[in-house]
């Protein structure tokens, strides 16, 4: 099964990069220089600019932010469920930006490989 | 028919009123417009309220604790209810409590210890998985999913799809073939924990909801005790039939409060919105969609009210409740697109709840039986006769 995982390429968290970014709708990681996900995120319909401004406001809660992925999606809600749970599903646990959802559940997907 | 409301339901409607626009609605202007589960905190509070009105667990039969309120009562709550962005799939983010599956109630004391009082408490959730790969309108010569007994237990192989919840649950009802020979009468349900070796979830199936959203199931040799039976072996179909009628009614009286609530705002910005000089609310052509959009309310209302009297009073009711559930679907559809069309380009937007209303909506002609089923099942009582 594939499709599940973001697999676009990663992109320098840069202004120059920033200002390419859609003003549409989508899900994205933010990582470090090591490719370790941060945090897992999405742009929904409050967000100004899409995902524009929801990756720079994202990436501006890590300090060790140094590059980011995106897909467009206008199921961003349900993508961004899956990506968490593939995410548990690969690391065991949500990544540190995305510890605060409180009690609400994540799915358990079986990660392809797994 | 006479709908008039007694005082007790008027008290209860307007309780149910006000809950939604000054607890729901305020919450839902930070919420993200496709959001189905509201923070925890706010939900605590929430179903602390609903517990202390008494309305807790709303769908819970009497003898299990529920508050026993009549189906009428119940769909006309459900009118209200659904008055709100995510008020189709998640009406009041569920803060009323869920009754379960309803197939719980057919098990036996042991699987109701251990699937459905955990359930009432809030402790475990289900999936109900009857649809395949293969098909989810006739799923009794669709379901290719293999049971085969093995000593005490059963072995289970196959897929399913468009699982509603599956990723978050703690176990399901599942469908499987028992006996190849013997086509809906040799179908047995099973309850599967999602922790037992061989079951997966493949991944979400993305849909216009984001509520409740599917997923894909795999069964690899999936072994589960004999106790693990639900009902009788071969009357599976049964027990996925039983209460399915039931459900349209509810499941109608959704799509009619989200209807209504469309049409509260078409009203309201026709008299509001001025084009060539004057309001939207004095052209003829924004007025007959007004009515059209009362035409398609009131007529869905009606039947709704009418199929929940009858279940009521004990009469045959599979005729309504087909009725009424495509009625509800395809006029709420209607009603939904005229508002949007009044209101033009911001009615395309996520700033208002059309757009998630209209997205949901569709789906409404498609689940709990898509509608040709339901006129399906309305010719076979009016004509009579097994056709298929
Ligand atoms: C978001 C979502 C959530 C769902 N959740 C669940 C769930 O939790 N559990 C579950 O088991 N299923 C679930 N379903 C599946 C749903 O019940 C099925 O999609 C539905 O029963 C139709 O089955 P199908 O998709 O296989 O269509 P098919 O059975 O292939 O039918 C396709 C279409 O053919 C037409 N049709 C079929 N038969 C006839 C006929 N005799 N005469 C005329 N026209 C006909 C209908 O228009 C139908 O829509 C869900 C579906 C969706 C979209």
């Amino acid at each position: 099964m594939t499709g599940i995982r973001l697999t676009k390429p990663w992109r320098d968290l840069d202004e120059v990069e920033v200002a390419l970014l859609p003003g549409q709708l989508g899900v994205f990681e933010i990582a470090d220089e090591e490719g370790s996900t941060l945090e897992l995120g999405f742009a929904g319909g409050h967000s100004r600019f899409g995902l524009r401004s929801a990756i720079p406001d994202a990436a501006a809660r890590h300090e060790q932010a140094a590059r980011f992925r995106y897909e467009v999606t206008m199921q961003y809600w349900s993508r961004f469920e899956e990506l968490l749970a593939v995410h548990v599903a690969d690391h065991g646990e949500v990544p540190a930006g995305n510890a605060d959802r409180g009690d609400r559940r994540i799915g358990r997907i079986a990660a392809p490989g797994s | 028919m006479d709908f008039e409301l007694s005082t007790e339901q008027k008290l209860i409607l307007e309780t149910v009123r006000r809950f939604v626009r000054e607890e729901i609605a305020p919450l839902e202007a930070d919420l993200d417009p496709d959001a189905s589960e509201l923070p925890p905190h706010h939900r605590e509070r929430l179903v602390a309220m609903t517990k202390e009105l008494g309305f807790y667990g709303l769908d819970i039969p009497e003898e299990y604790g529920g508050p026993g309120i009549d189906l009428t009562t119940r769909t006309l709550m459900a009118f209200e209810m659904a008055q709100h962005r995510a008020g189709l799939y998640a009406p009041c983010y569920g803060v009323f409590g869920g009754a379960g599956l309803a197939q719980l109630y057919e098990a036996d004391d042991d699987q109701k210890e251990r699937y459905l009082y955990p359930v009432l408490r809030g402790e475990k959730r289900g999936f109900f998985a009857l649809t395949e790969p293969s098909g989810g309108s006739d799923p009794a010569r669709a379901i290719r999913t293999t049971a085969v007994r093995d000593g005490d237990d059963w072995i289970i192989d196959g897929e399913k799809t468009f699982i509603s919840g599956a990723d978050k649950a703690d176990f399901g009802i599942v469908f499987a073939r028992t006996d190849p020979e013997l086509g809906r009468k040799g179908i047995t349900c099973f309850l599967v924990d999602t922790d037992m070796p061989g079951f997966r979830v493949r991944r979400i199936v993305h849909t216009l909801r984001s509520t409740h959203y599917a997923a894909e199931l795999e069964f690899n040799r999936v072994r589960v005790p004999g106790r693990n039976v639900l009902g009788e072996v071969n009357q599976g179909f049964a027990i996925a039939n039983d209460r399915l009628s039931r459900n349209r009614i509810p499941y109608a009286a959704g799509c009619v409060g989200v209807a209504l609530k469309a049409q509260e705002m078409a009203i309201a910005y026709a008299k509001t919105r001025k084009t060539f000089g004057d309001y939207l609310s004095t052209r003829q052509a924004v007025q007959w969609m007004i009515v059209d959009n009362e035409i398609d309310l009131r007529t869905a209302r009606a039947l709704t009210l009418e199929a929940a009297a009858r279940a009521d009073a004990g009469k045959p009711f599979r005729t309504e409740a087909a009725i009424c559930k495509l009625v509800a679907s395809e006029g709420a559809s209607r009603v939904v697109d005229r508002a949007m069309q009044i209101h033009g380009g911001y009615g395309m937007t996520k700033d208002l709840p059309l757009e998630r209303w209209y997205r949901e909506l569709r789906i409404r002609r498609v689940g709990e039986g898509p509608n040709e089923i339901q006129r399906l099942i309305v010719a076979r009582d009016v004509i009579g006769g097994s056709f298929h």
